[in-house]
């Protein structure tokens, strides 16, 4: 407990104020915009444009497997390609673009008090580049042989091969290509928000003031500009591969009894490499998420968070350990036991900060004022979710568990709990939580309850019996079942279940996309902080913000963003930017 | 550019040195470095990423190398020339190292009468090495006709390993167009500086920003960097 700096204390300005950009037409105002809010909204709506899709991609595997020999347009192939491209659209294209394009460029200035990013001009190529690399994923769906069936983790050799779809056709070369250019993309707007966040701020933001939605995007896209080399890398030598003839990855091959001019490569390399990135990028979803979910807790629990100093170690020791984990997804590779040792002993500490994580979330809302709001019902879901998921990742950390349990359903159930569920889970949270600062204007909450529920809910009656297919050895990637003994009749009425599930909860999707909509004309007038919460982004003098986000004079920031419930204060809120001392804050000294 | 790269302003005190120092500018608020600007930040923070990919690159090179069951085709024999009717080992290597390094030397001086202003001698310097440059990307070129010629190519080569067409021509050709983007940015650099654009605060064409003395800094960070990444190629490929 430590008195409030007092106002007279705060640093003066170091930097003068950037120069913005004035837009002059509605060219640049809407389209080729520099301002990071619109670039944000861009963003957001071409991730969630592309997620369809893959929601659409998912419908279709549902179909298949839960109803098979019924739709005959899912050939083999086709099922491949749906797999392939749902799962690198939702990893990359949505969830990465959305926490990090979307929330990152809107909230990352507002949050640390600036005008706009530092350099607006990388940042609207950033998204543009981004844009480009959606629209070649798009176009390999029209291509000849159709998109990429490799799998999402592309592993050489048969990523390039006849048997796979898209291997010898344009698939593979388009993914490739929509890659290298995502990775370029993501690098501008990248190193735009680190930069902003480290030499950006206002006066009186120091780091450990910083809410926590900042820091885990802040650590998610550093870790970001670390792990996605080795994919570019990955990338670049794939390519020649397949369109040079170079064999990085190919070793000595027979096909259909003729052998390849290729040899000597290291199909392993590629898997070293893809992991490399692959593990971080499991964290570079969930920080995100992590930091989004402390803030939606502490706000709609009127409660400071528990532990902040904690929180942000934990965030970045994460980060930190993600990136000496990545081989866990080698086990069944051929990797000397040792090795597997290791990993899995890296693997199991990573348990200490998340578990940290989730007790402070838990000793957050301990004798908290909880207003179970949409958002906070959002959060209160991941919690339960993450845990679940991160439960099942115990079994599969280990060596000697992973390896019946690999390539089986179980370890689907696990990545969709831990890392599809939860971290949309959040994003949902998160969009309810700031949708009234975006459009001025509250989402409707009759159709938010009812899409919370459906979403929540269907998420756990899909992937819960997921787990006992696992364990009944059903594996994954194949889109015939029904000749294998592991599949029992009570299995496939548990398929078919799963299916029909799958088609509720995404038509729950389809009715938020109507609220988000329907909502930006008639939703309820939100006012400038419908949420009483204290961040700098709701103490904005217009909403939605304008141009340059504050007015006149930027936010000077007084005290840490949880100041919630002080006793001896007026509201249970305290704003960043309001001076004064009112009484024992918890702040850290 | 509005923002300086002047340090505490209207700061009282000195600031602690060493460590304590360093603790104290990352808990205080605006800025985590104090002496950098945005643009020097955000050059710095590419180039750790940029490290990682030609780190990936090298790595794995060095992998498929040493897993490979074919010999390796010697590296001593294959970039020798044939001068005066004997054959000298990685002569070309040798000059073309000799050209990037000096460069980085004109870049240095370029930075230095920069910061004095010297207008005429920055963008005399900058255009120098920037010719530097492209005599280094030129001897490539060359270098890459020659094994061309000899029968290299990404899928195979007359003495071993087809991965050594491979890595060489990915490795030596990213690490090429790294130069040449920087020869472009130095000539525009220099024209800037030519013209006064840093003098008189001009708004980049682009970005309409507010260019200024140090962008030659941030220009010769990128320069040192690619010259700091040839060092390895050249230890790592042609003298493994």
């Amino acid at each position: 407990m430590v008195d409030i700096t007092p106002a007279d204390a705060v640093p003066p300005a170091e930097v003068a104020e950037m120069e913005l950009y004035h837009p002059h037409s509605w060219w640049t105002k809407y389209v080729f915009s520099q301002d990071a809010k619109v670039i944000a909204i861009q963003y957001s709506a071409t991730a969630t444009a592309i997620g369809m899709v893959a929601l659409v991609l998912s419908w279709l595997m549902r179909l298949q497997l839960g109803f098979p020999g019924t739709f005959d347009f899912i050939t083999p192939e086709a099922y491949y390609q749906f797999i392939t491209m749902h799962g690198m659209i939702m990893v990359i294209y949505l969830l990465t673009a959305l926490f990090l394009g979307g929330f990152g460029n809107y909230l990352i200035p507002l949050m640390v008090g600036a005008r706009d990013m530092v350099f607006p001009y990388v940042n609207m190529l950033s998204y543009w580049i981004y844009l480009l690399a959606v629209l070649v994923l798009v176009s390999s769906f029209f291509a000849p042989g159709g998109p990429t069936g490799a799998g999402w983790t592309l592993y050489p050799p048969q990523a390039i091969m006849t048997g796979t779809p898209g291997g010898q056709d344009w698939g593979i070369i388009l993914m490739l290509v929509s890659l290298i250019l995502f990775i370029i993309g993501f690098t501008m707007g990248g190193l735009n928000y680190v930069v902003t966040v480290l030499q950006g701020r206002t006066r009186g933001m120091t780091l450990m003031r910083l809410p926590l939605t900042v820091w885990g995007i802040f650590t998610a896209t550093v870790m970001a500009l670390l792990a996605f080399p080795a994919l570019f890398v990955a990338c670049v030598m794939m390519l020649l591969d397949r369109a040079l003839g170079t064999s990085f990855f190919m070793p000595a091959i027979v096909e259909m009894g003729e052998q390849l001019q290729h040899g000597g490569g290291s199909p392993i390399l590629f898997q070293h490499l893809f992991w490399f990135f692959g593990h971080p990028e499991v964290y570079i979803v969930a920080l995100p998420a992590f930091g989004i979910v402390s803030d939606l807790i502490s706000t709609h629990a009127r409660k400071n968070i528990f532990g902040y100093r904690m929180m942000v170690w934990a965030i970045v020791g994460i980060g930190a350990l993600s990136f000496v984990v990545w081989a866990h997804h080698m086990y069944v590779s051929g990797m000397h036991p040792y090795f597997g040792f290791f990993f899995a002993t890296t693997t199991l500490i990573i348990a200490v900060p998340t578990a940290i994580k989730v007790y402070n979330w838990v000793l957050t809302l301990w004798r908290g004022d909880i207003h179970l709001t949409i958002p906070m019902l959002f959060a209160l879901a991941f919690i339960v979710t993450f845990v679940n998921g991160g439960l099942t990742g115990l079994f599969l950390g280990n060596v000697v568990v992973d390896v019946p349990l690999s390539d089986t359903m179980f370890v689907v159930a696990h990545f969709h709990m831990v890392m599809g569920v939860a971290p949309i889970i959040v994003i949902f949270g998160a969009i309810y939580h700031w949708y009234p600062k975006v459009t001025g204007r509250m989402l409707n909450e009759t159709l938010g309850r009812f899409h919370f529920w459906v979403t929540f809910l269907g998420a756990y009656l899909i992937f819960f019996p997921m787990h006992y297919l696992g364990l009944m050895g059903v594996p994954r990637r194949y889109n015939e079942l029904t000749d294998m003994t592991v599949m029992t009749e009570s299995a496939h009425h548990l398929n078919s279940f799963i299916s029909i599930m799958a088609f509720i909860v995404g038509f729950a999707q389809i009715v938020f996309l109507f609220n988000l909509i329907w909502s930006i004309r008639h939703g309820r007038e939100a006012g400038g902080n419908p949420w009483r919460a204290t961040t700098l982004e709701w103490q904005t003098a217009e909403t939605p913000p304008g141009h340059g986000n504050f007015g006149k004079d930027l936010p000077i920031v007084y005290r840490w963003a949880y100041d919630y419930s002080v006793p001896g204060a007026k509201e249970d809120f305290i704003p960043q930017n309001v001076p004064g001392s009112f009484g024992p804050s918890r702040e850290p000294a | 550019m509005a923002e300086t790269t002047l340090t505490h302003i209207g700061r009282t005190g000195p600031r602690p040195a060493g460590w304590q120092g360093i603790a104290a500018d990352w808990s205080s608020d605006q800025r985590a470095f104090k002496n950098v600007s945005w643009g020097k930040a955000m050059m710095w923070i590419f180039l750790l990423s940029d490290t990682f990919i030609f780190g990936c690159f090298l790595l794995s090179y060095m992998t498929d190398r040493i897993s490979t069951r074919v010999p390796w085709p010697n590296p001593s024999e294959v970039f020798a020339l044939r001068i005066g009717g004997s054959d000298i080992p990685l002569i070309l290597i040798a000059i073309m190292t000799f050209v990037l390094i000096s460069s980085s030397g004109t870049m240095a001086m370029a930075v230095n009468f920069g910061y004095r202003r010297d207008r005429r001698k920055t963008a005399v310097l900058l255009l120098l090495t920037a010719a530097l440059g492209a005599t280094f990307v030129g001897m490539q070129a060359f270098e890459w006709t020659k094994l061309i010629t000899e029968g290299v190519r990404p899928w195979g080569n007359p003495w071993g390993a087809a991965q050594f067409g491979a890595s060489f021509f990915m490795i030596t050709g990213f690490h090429g167009t790294h130069v040449s983007i920087g020869v472009i940015f130095l000539i525009i650099v220099a024209r800037k500086v030519w013209r006064g654009d840093y003098d008189v605060g001009r708004p980049g064409f682009f970005t309409s920003r507010r260019g200024r003395y140090e962008n030659v800094e941030i220009m010769g960070l990128y320069w040192h960097f690619v010259d700091l990444v040839w060092v390895f190629i050249f230890a790592f490929f042609y003298l493994w």
